[in-house]
């Protein structure tokens, strides 16, 4: 029987159970209104490594473990480990996870890794390829910064509109469940250009992408957003969600009361100085780690689209005059 | 999508938050004059002590960009920046931050292709078209003088 529903989505036959997640987060993290949440708060920002890139391979190799140990198996159990980042040649997982010795798949979809990491997962799993699959995405503020901006100890003003890269790296391992969250599908997102150049303003290059991916999900399901108890956006942070919900309006969807966003959730806007939000690959993944499945977990929301957003674009695209398309994956969770 | 890209420009202008003008322009004033105060400040100083008036230029100068890469240094000539916008990058303290930075950063990589080759990022096109305008006024002033 054909799993395929429409022109972007799959749901999946039998669920595809989350077994455990990971959040490590840095330090401006754990100060933030999650910061209890999170399964480690790591107070030096350079986790005893030399750079920030070497850094942020720590964040991701203790994810990696943190995720393991809290599902019960071992490593050598996941047939697969699916792992993305914003660095270039993606050496954040790289060098996170070449210790691992495990079948690795390197993927790229700027921040919206999660969600394209997970939804990859699920199929493997659904399709049979594999009994127990790792997914991992990771950021770190200062080899971002690095990548993308300037050095950190340059003297720069941010606009308003722009946002903070969460330093951190969470990892979900899908595999089998008796009950509790599960994977029901996904819906994969259409790369959408709304035409913005500006690299400070990635909510507003991300927005239009999360828009198409969520109504492509109602139109592809049959489903409305009452079917869901949250629609959950990865890093639009606050101009992102302005335009997603008038977007949505536009589409003829209001998802004003069951929208929420990782980037407005994982900082305090007005005592963290994040202006609109966090971002970064470790964004989405965090906050969901140690958030919103929580909230699954307990029963406080059931079903869930979770919809990570990458802003696609390098330096030198920007440079070149290149506009930033945007991409979100949905992946469809549910308590079983 | 029912949205053409105009219209999202519009909507997105809209959903944009400004930055805060007339804040930012009084803290760049009073930093960047604090900054040049303090400046006029040494020159006095090293007059008093007796150094002739190129001397006492030069002086300024270099005990301005060792204060500033050493602030950089220890982490807080970002946050000056941060606070006070151009009033901090203006000045040749500003300067001073856009060379030691990148120093600082690339360290990672080595002293010749990261520090060596990476340290005037930023400063580089200053000097490439400072250079440039120099030459050009130069040419300038040689024909009208």
């Amino acid at each position: 029987m054909l799993k395929r529903y429409g022109g972007q989505t799959v749901l999946f036959t039998k669920p595809v159970g989350i077994m455990a997640a990971a959040s490590v987060v840095g330090p401006k993290e754990g100060e933030g209104p999650l910061g209890t949440q999170f399964d480690r708060v790591e107070k030096d920002p350079m986790f005893g490594a030399e750079s920030w890139e070497k850094a942020e391979s720590e964040f991701v190799k203790t994810a990696a473990d943190v995720a393991v140990k809290k599902s019960g198996a071992v490593m050598d159990d996941f047939e697969y480990i699916i792992a993305g980042d914003l660095l270039n040649q993606s050496t954040g997982s790289i060098f996170g996870l070449r210790d691992t010795k495990r079948p690795y798949l390197g993927i790229f979809g700027a921040c919206s890794a999660m969600g394209e990491g997970m939804s990859l997962g699920a199929m493997l799993v659904d399709g049979g390829f594999a009994s127990k699959v790792l997914c991992l995405a990771s950021s770190h503020f200062c080899s971002a910064e690095k990548q993308f901006r300037f050095p950190l100890e340059f003297g720069a003003q941010r606009p308003q509109t722009s946002t903070w890269t969460v330093t951190g790296a969470a990892a979900v391992a899908l595999g089998s469940i008796a009950s509790g969250p599960a994977v029901m599908g996904c819906t994969t997102g259409k790369m959408v250009d709304m035409g913005v150049k500006d690299a400070h303003n990635m909510g507003a290059a991300m927005a239009g992408a999360a828009a198409d991916t969520i109504a492509a999900h109602f139109v592809d399901t049959g489903r409305s957003p009452d079917y869901y108890d949250a629609i959950i956006t990865g890093d639009l942070g606050y101009v992102g969600q302005e335009l997603l919900l008038q977007l949505m309006k536009k589409k003829g969807h209001d998802i004003t009361h069951k929208h929420r966003d990782c980037g407005i959730e994982i900082f305090d806007k007005d005592t963290q100085d994040t202006h609109s939000g966090g971002s970064g690959c470790a964004c989405s993944g965090v906050v969901f780690a140690a958030h919103f499945l929580e909230k699954i977990k307990r029963g406080d929301i059931n079903k869930v689209l979770f919809v990570p957003t990458g802003a696609l674009m390098s330096p030198t695209s920007v440079q070149q005059g290149e506009s930033i398309p945007g991409i979100a994956h949905g992946v469809v969770i549910e308590n079983v | 999508m029912n949205v053409s890209k105009k219209e999202y420009e519009v909507m997105v202008k809209k959903a944009s938050p400004n930055s805060r003008l007339a804040a930012n322009c009084a803290r760049a004033f009073v930093v960047g004059g604090a900054i040049c105060a303090f400046g006029q400040m040494l020159y006095a100083i090293f007059g008093a002590l007796g150094a002739s008036r190129d001397m006492q230029g030069m002086l300024v100068a270099v005990t301005l960009i060792f204060l500033a890469a050493l602030v950089t240094g220890l982490g807080k000539y970002d946050d000056l920046v941060k606070f006070a916008g151009a009033g901090a990058s203006v000045p040749i303290t500003g300067f001073a931050n856009a060379v030691a930075a990148p120093a600082i950063e690339f360290k990672k990589e080595g002293y010749i292709m990261g520090v060596g080759a990476k340290m005037f990022l930023i400063a580089g096109p200053v000097i490439v078209y400072g250079t440039l305008a120099s030459m050009v006024v130069g040419l300038i002033y040689y024909f009208v003088r």
